[in-house]
């Protein structure tokens, strides 16, 4: 069961077209018999009998089991008609030279149908380990989904029993409190849908960026604007050079990639902590910088923290672990990377590198005047 | 004018009842349909001053709808819907639709975007002055003041103020835009608007990294408000 793992270019072989099986295999019977035929004065036909059961062997390892029968069928013959005596006819000299004959057909036969038994085998551990690996990413995402879920959703049902139930019994203040629950609650539902929501137009491969020119300034801009109600006890800077050009980037992605990794460092450094977002340009690509002073990560965690579903051991706050994953989708439907290191100083730095078109600002003197 | 009527057209009855409470409480009057057939006859039966449609209707979709409605009426429509993808909202709003929100939204925010269409309505806002924040655009000199000092602005960054001016509140589409300053041979050109939206962020906006008047909506198109 090794082959199909190890020799990954050879199970592409097995799914090209039956034409080119028949013909292939065909074509390796035909050169090794030359070869063979060529050598034939110092050869038993017993020994080139050998080498052609190794060819089929080999044959059958890669291809579907009619170009494998016929190459069975076809090895016999040439077997018999080039090499065993007398040569050039089918006829079979003596009994022991028919056992012979026979003997090697069976051989190839069940060489073939073996081979092929196995590899369907095979496929079949193949898909069921694939399924397995599904569920078990399944149970996870329906784990973690129903915590995160069933968290808010407890808070807004118990919040909202407490208001209907016994208004008298409340001071202004504790409804007020309870209101305030109810509202955070459902803003952090809508926030793990709206990770799902892109999580699942990832799966799905639908993502295909458009791409249009942006200026990254107001890009940056708009989402920490956005984003005023969670970050509002951080300080955000952002540091990008005058005349900046243009790049071209998906408007929405991009956001997206911004507003998770800003909300992220916002959720796990403390209050006042300082957000840094750097833009730059270098050769062909744009480089985007997020970073905070906050604690950093554990070193061991570092490789983990793009996987789906991960969330930091001893996390105090929410989050499916979709935020990141999604980052680096995004990041990498524009042909670009995202990588994670901790700063000496203490924080934890993302870097994002992708090729982009850029514009210089200075190009559109020569833009059409308006209607004007 | 009394209550200003706002006529619902949403199938779903929590936002039906929700709407209705915040609008009530808000001054407004308010009816409501539950499909796009029911919200055509009671858009023609009482002449609403303004109207919220849902795209995602039971009986025929809510873009149908726009365009029936946008055949014989000119009162503002706020489109309210789960959609948000970019394509249905540029849709809408090509199809005539004066505004969207993307549910969930918040109260505040629809109460801001009503009052706003609200504003506006009127075939075409004549006015030859149009003042916001410290600023003021005389439409007939084509000058721009901030407070007794003119503004000096390009012919192109004049014209972009002047439309976001008289269009205040709304949502204005990329290729609307370009169309309106550059001309129909120009709308795919979006380099051009990005750099005359910065140029006039840096004159107008006391920060332009924090914009209050020139509001971008990603993927869409600008908003321009006011006053914030």
């Amino acid at each position: 069961m090794f082959w199909s793992h190890h020799f990954v270019p050879f199970s592409r072989i097995s799914k090209m077209s039956r034409k080119w099986q028949y013909g292939i295999s065909m074509l390796v019977l035909i050169t090794i018999s030359a070869i063979c035929f060529a050598l034939s004065p110092y050869m038993a036909p017993q020994l080139v009998a050998f080498i052609l059961l190794l060819a089929l062997s080999l044959i059958a390892m890669f291809f579907d089991i009619l170009p494998v029968l016929l190459s069975a069928l076809v090895s016999a013959l040439i077997w018999d008609y080039f090499f065993l005596l007398p040569r050039y006819n089918l006829r079979v000299g003596n009994t022991g030279d028919r056992i012979l004959l026979s003997m090697y057909f069976v051989i190839a036969l069940v060489n073939a149908v073996l081979t092929f038994k196995i590899r369907q085998m095979e496929k079949e551990a193949r898909d069921k380990e694939e399924k397995a690996k599904t569920l078990k990413l399944y149970n996870t995402l329906l784990n973690s989904l129903s915590h995160e879920f069933r968290t808010p959703i407890a808070t807004i049902i118990g919040a909202t029993d407490n208001l209907l139930a016994e208004p008298s019994r409340l001071t202004g203040t504790d409804s007020r409190r309870l209101l305030t629950e109810i509202s955070r609650a459902s803003m952090r539902l809508n926030r793990q849908v709206e990770n799902l929501l892109n999580t699942s137009r990832l799966e799905s491969g639908f993502i295909r960026p458009r791409k249009e020119w942006c200026d990254l300034r107001e890009l940056i801009s708009s989402t920490i604007q956005h984003l005023d109600e969670w970050i509002g006890r951080h300080l955000v800077k952002v540091e990008i050079r005058k005349g900046f050009p243009l790049v071209r980037l998906d408007y929405g992605l991009m956001e997206q990639v911004l507003t998770n990794l800003v909300y992220n460092a916002a959720l796990y450094t403390p209050a006042g902590s300082t957000i840094r977002i750097t833009a730059d340009c270098e050769d062909e690509n744009l480089i985007i910088i997020v970073e905070d002073n906050g604690p950093g990560l554990p070193p061991a965690e570092i490789d983990k923290v793009f996987d789906k579903f991960y969330r930091p051991e001893l996390a105090r706050t929410g989050g499916v672990g979709l935020g990141l994953s999604i980052v680096k989708g995004f990041v990498e439907a524009h042909s670009g990377a995202i990588e994670l290191k901790n700063i000496p100083a203490g924080g934890a730095r993302f870097v994002i590198r992708m090729p982009v078109e850029k514009l210089s600002i200075k190009q559109t003197g020569k833009w059409v005047t308006p209607k004007y | 004018m009394g209550h200003p009527e706002i006529l619902v057209i949403d199938d779903e009855t929590a936002i039906r009842r929700l709407l209705e409470i915040t609008l009530q409480s808000n001054g407004y009057s308010v009816t409501h349909a539950a499909t796009g057939k029911a919200g055509l006859i009671e858009a023609a039966r009482r002449s609403p001053d303004l109207i919220i449609l849902d795209l995602g209707l039971p009986d025929e979709s809510g873009h149908e709808t726009l365009k029936k409605l946008r055949e014989w009426s000119s009162r503002p429509i706020i489109i309210l819907s789960v959609h948000s993808h970019e394509k249905d909202i540029i849709a809408a709003l090509d199809n005539g639709a004066n505004d969207y929100l993307v549910k969930p939204f918040r109260t505040g925010e629809l109460l801001a975007r009503i009052r706003s269409a609200l504003r506006g309505t009127g075939p075409e806002d004549t006015r030859p002055l149009i003042s916001f924040g410290a600023f003021e655009i005389d439409l007939s000199a084509r000058t721009v003041k901030k407070g007794s000092e003119s503004l000096k602005l390009t012919a192109t960054q004049y014209a972009l103020l002047a439309l976001f001016g008289r269009n205040e509140g709304k949502v204005l589409t990329h290729q609307y835009l370009l169309r309106e300053i550059w001309g129909a041979d120009h709308i795919d050109q979006l380099q051009y608007l990005r750099v005359f939206i910065a140029q006039l962020r840096k004159k107008i906006e006391k920060d332009p990294n924090r914009p209050e008047h020139i509001l971008t909506e990603s993927g869409i198109g600008y908003r321009f408000i006011g006053e914030p």
